[in-house]
């Protein structure tokens, strides 16, 4: 185990298994943006990458001339697999010289660049603990955010990508999101088509319609309710806050039945004052739940001056709970238009009527075989940018609406 | 002096307290058990019910009425006449009747069939009991009047009141143990039940550990974290139908940019039908409800992290302790209560999960858990009934685990 303590084993292995992510990296990264074939191949990325570590190991360079065995060595074997097997990156002869010596050049460069970072102050010979762990860790968390990076990168790039293709185009090369940029306005062809033919006009406004409903609703009811559980002493209130959590758990299928049966007597399916009088309803207890936690922070000595001084209860609730928790109800309000706004489950189940359709409906109703996908598409990022928009401009109170809302699925 | 101890008992204050507290509550306590406990109580009732969706509608006695005969001048003859149906073909409807007045200018000719009395102008029959699937047409011979020509009406924009009594299946008292008997029948229930269970352990366990390395990243402070963290954020944030969409159109086995990339790269000589598998299925959707929700224990232990003092870790570099050791015996402890939470809530979110299995998969190749059963049972098969007993069956387990969680939150406060 001591042996690979040793700088000279633990750079190379780094080095290697770097090299290995940056050439795997590279190929996706240029395949999703130009189209052209590329490849990594396991073996040679591995020993360039272990001559990389070599290299890169502190010292080394400087003082190479002892070094000479090793380094011709390594600079052998990764001549010979280049040779014997394919270079780091390969592709078919379709896919441009050009294109895959960019692909070299950029592999080349993460892979010295990030293992020289990764290796400094690890010796040559025996690491101690520390100094082990910490390459480690540095490769760990270079890998991580790459991993990371990519795992939540790649479903939104290939979502708007593919809204500005068409379907033939993918259906050739599914890899070639390039855009040709010379198509002008034409490339947004999609989202006209939208607009224009399928009224996301419409199903925009009435999402945004029924969310500030809702926000607006759920506020109106959950403020009295959370207030009373946080400040006011009655008999059951314990009882009463566990069942805000047990209902907040009941899941949303087990209710959707029978408000569907309900709602087909009385006609209230199909119609927007349906949805507008359940959605409050699944956002309440969060809501309810979320403020009482606020309320109770609050100091009570305030409040308890303002009664003093003669307001009554709903007086000191307006006047001066309210205003100080401002920065509570808008997290709130944002985490409740959040859920409004992305509610699929309800809209599906109990809207048919296309012209009152919610933005999450009219996507669904674009999942068909007949309708191209770039459409589909087009019709996501319609309902994703509002409100990551909504999220990247207010994060700070998204971040903390999301934590204390704690675990809404 | 007398007494100096504080009153005992409720005193005028606590009860006006109280009665603020409910007067407060009492607009959620009726919203929310209007669509919580009413729905709860009525899932309970459907499940013992042998009813399926076209159950919904009641068993109705429809009259339409019409003028045969083309009548063009006064004096012609013409047929007026009832056409008569059940409109259930299962539930039959007892007393029926309507009342029907006859338009101005029309002269009943003939004999009234004899279920029905001509009082003026007011035609009142009474037929009894309809069986289902019931159809008749009563046709009564009439003189037409320049009065009616004039007037330029026909009978249906007057309809008929009708009346009778039919069993709506949804109230009557005919009780079945048939939809759980159905359910738990065959090795489908344990099949499904097996599905759910992995589904919820994995995708809550992946959740959690992705969350931990996500947070574990993202424990110091330099240029661009705030960026990373907003980025990191984005599954749970956007819609499921939009990420659920991009991920079935990714994973195509025809045309998804997944499996181009993976033949290409040389992983997979055939394309690879992620969402269409029999295990590949079930492992694809797990994957993406941890894709989905990493980013929510991220956040958490991400906060808990930077709330832990930072003489600790001082203390343990003073000792010599390595990064690894540093994690292990001081980070993982603090971290224990939070992640325990987490588990304990994102399980039952889990297990609770309907729209994101939906989307992908519809619950075929052997992903469909409980809740995407209640859906197939309810409105693929249109059996509502047994739809309500596995709804029932959920509610039982949840149940179950909140016991277990609220005997926990007990012990462990924070959330």
């Amino acid at each position: 185990m001591s042996m690979v303590r040793n700088g000279y084993v633990t750079g190379p292995v780094i080095g290697a298994l770097w090299s290995f992510t940056m050439a795997i990296v590279v190929c996706v990264a240029m395949s999703f943006s130009t189209g052209d074939a590329l490849a990594p191949s396991v073996i040679s990325s591995l020993v360039f990458g272990a001559l990389a570590g070599f290299l890169m190991l502190p010292g080394v360079l400087e003082g190479i001339r002892g070094q000479l065995v090793p380094v011709v060595v390594l600079v052998a074997l990764t001549v010979i697999s280049f040779i014997l097997f394919r270079p780091a990156i390969f592709g078919p002869a379709e896919t441009g010289l050009f294109t895959k010596l960019i692909g070299w050049l950029l592999m080349i460069a993460a892979t010295f660049g990030s293992v020289r970072v990764m290796l400094a102050g690890l010796p040559f010979g025996l690491a101690n603990r520390h100094e082990f762990e910490e390459a480690v860790i540095r490769f760990l968390t270079g890998f991580g955010y790459v991993f990371f990076t990519a795992l939540v990168i790649i479903p939104f790039y290939v979502m708007v990508m593919t809204s500005l293709k068409n379907q033939q185009d993918l259906m050739l090369n599914p890899l070639d999101f390039s855009l040709d940029l010379s198509k002008g306005t034409e490339l947004f062809r999609s989202y006209f088509e939208l607009f224009q033919d399928f009224n996301f006009g419409s199903y925009l406004l009435t999402s945004l319609i029924v969310s500030l409903v809702t926000v607006f609703i759920t506020l109106l009811l959950a403020v009295p309710g959370a207030y009373a559980v946080a400040r006011l002493r009655f008999r059951g209130r314990v009882a009463f806050s566990r069942s805000i959590l047990l209902i907040y758990m009941v899941p949303m299928i087990v209710l959707a039945l029978p408000i569907y049966i309900a709602f087909s007597m009385t006609g209230l399916r199909n119609s927007l004052l349906g949805i507008v009088l359940i959605y409050p309803v699944t956002t309440i207890p969060v809501a309810l739940y979320m403020l009482q936690g606020y309320f109770r922070g609050l100091p009570e000595e305030i409040e308890e001056a303002g009664l003093m001084d003669g307001l009554s209860r709903l007086r000191v609730i307006w006047k001066i709970t309210l205003p100080l928790s401002l920065p509570a109800l808008a997290s709130v309000s944002l985490y409740v238009f959040m859920i409004a706004w992305n509610e699929f489950l309800l809209a599906f189940m109990l809207l048919d009527d296309p012209s009152k359709f919610t933005l999450t409906r009219g996507v669904a109703m674009l999942n068909s075989s007949e309708i191209p996908r770039q459409h589909l598409m087009a019709g996501s990022v319609i309902a994703t940018v509002p409100i990551m928009v909504l999220f990247l401009g207010l994060e700070k109170f998204m971040t903390k609406g999301l934590t204390a809302g704690s675990v809404k699925g | 002096m007398s007494h100096t101890s504080p009153p005992v008992g409720t005193g005028p204050l606590m009860r006006r307290e109280a009665r603020l507290a409910w007067g407060l509550l009492s607009p959620t306590i009726f919203s929310v058990s209007l669509v919580v406990i009413l729905p709860l109580l009525a899932i309970f009732w459907i499940s013992f019910k042998p009813i399926t969706l076209s159950d919904l509608r009641a068993p109705a006695p429809i009259v339409r009425e019409d003028l045969r005969g083309n009548p063009e001048v006064a004096g012609d003859e013409a047929t007026l006449r009832y056409r008569l149906r059940n409109s259930s073909q299962d539930g039959e409807i007892r007393d029926v009747a309507f009342v029907d007045e006859i338009a101005e200018g029309l002269t009943l000719t003939g004999e009234v069939d004899d279920r029905c009395v001509l009082d003026g102008r007011m035609l009142t029959c009474t037929f009894g009991d309809w069986e289902p699937g019931y159809r008749e047409t009563l046709a009564i011979p009439v003189t037409v009047d320049q009065a009616y020509l004039d007037a330029d009406i026909s009978p249906s924009d007057r309809p008929a009141e009708v009346t009778g009594r039919a069993t709506n299946p949804l109230t009557s008292f005919n009780f079945t143990f048939e939809n759980f008997a159905a359910i738990f029948d065959g090795s489908e229930f344990w099949g499904v039940l097996g599905v759910t269970i992995f589904y919820t352990v994995f995708g809550t366990i992946g959740a959690l550990v992705v969350g931990l390395f996500a947070a574990l990243l993202l424990d110091k402070s330099f240029r661009g974290q705030g960026i990373l963290r907003g980025l990191y954020l984005f599954p749970y944030v956007a819609p499921v139908i939009a990420v659920a969409f991009t991920w079935v159109m990714l994973f195509d086995p025809f045309s998804g940019s997944a499996n181009a990339l993976l033949m290409q790269m040389g992983v997979t000589e055939a394309p690879i039908n992620f969402f269409g598998e029999r295990p590949l299925a079930l492992i694809m959707v797990t994957v993406f409800e941890i894709w989905r929700y990493f980013p929510l224990s991220f956040l958490f232990i991400l906060a808990r992290m930077q709330s832990i003092d930072s003489d600790m870790y001082e203390a343990a570099d003073m000792d010599g302790a390595s990064p690894f050791q540093k994690f292990r015996y001081l980070s993982l402890p603090q971290l224990l209560g939070i992640l325990s939470v987490l588990f304990l809530l994102r399980f039952i979110w889990t297990f609770n999960k309907f729209d994101d299995i939906f989307l992908l998969t519809g619950g075929n190749a052997g992903t469909r858990t409980l809740t995407v059963n209640v859906y197939e049972q309810a409105f693929a098969i249109s059996n509502i009934g047994a739809g309500a007993a596995v709804a029932v069956v959920i509610f039982a387990c949840l149940i179950l685990f909140s016991f277990v969680f609220f005997r926990f939150m007990s012990q462990e406060e924070g959330l």
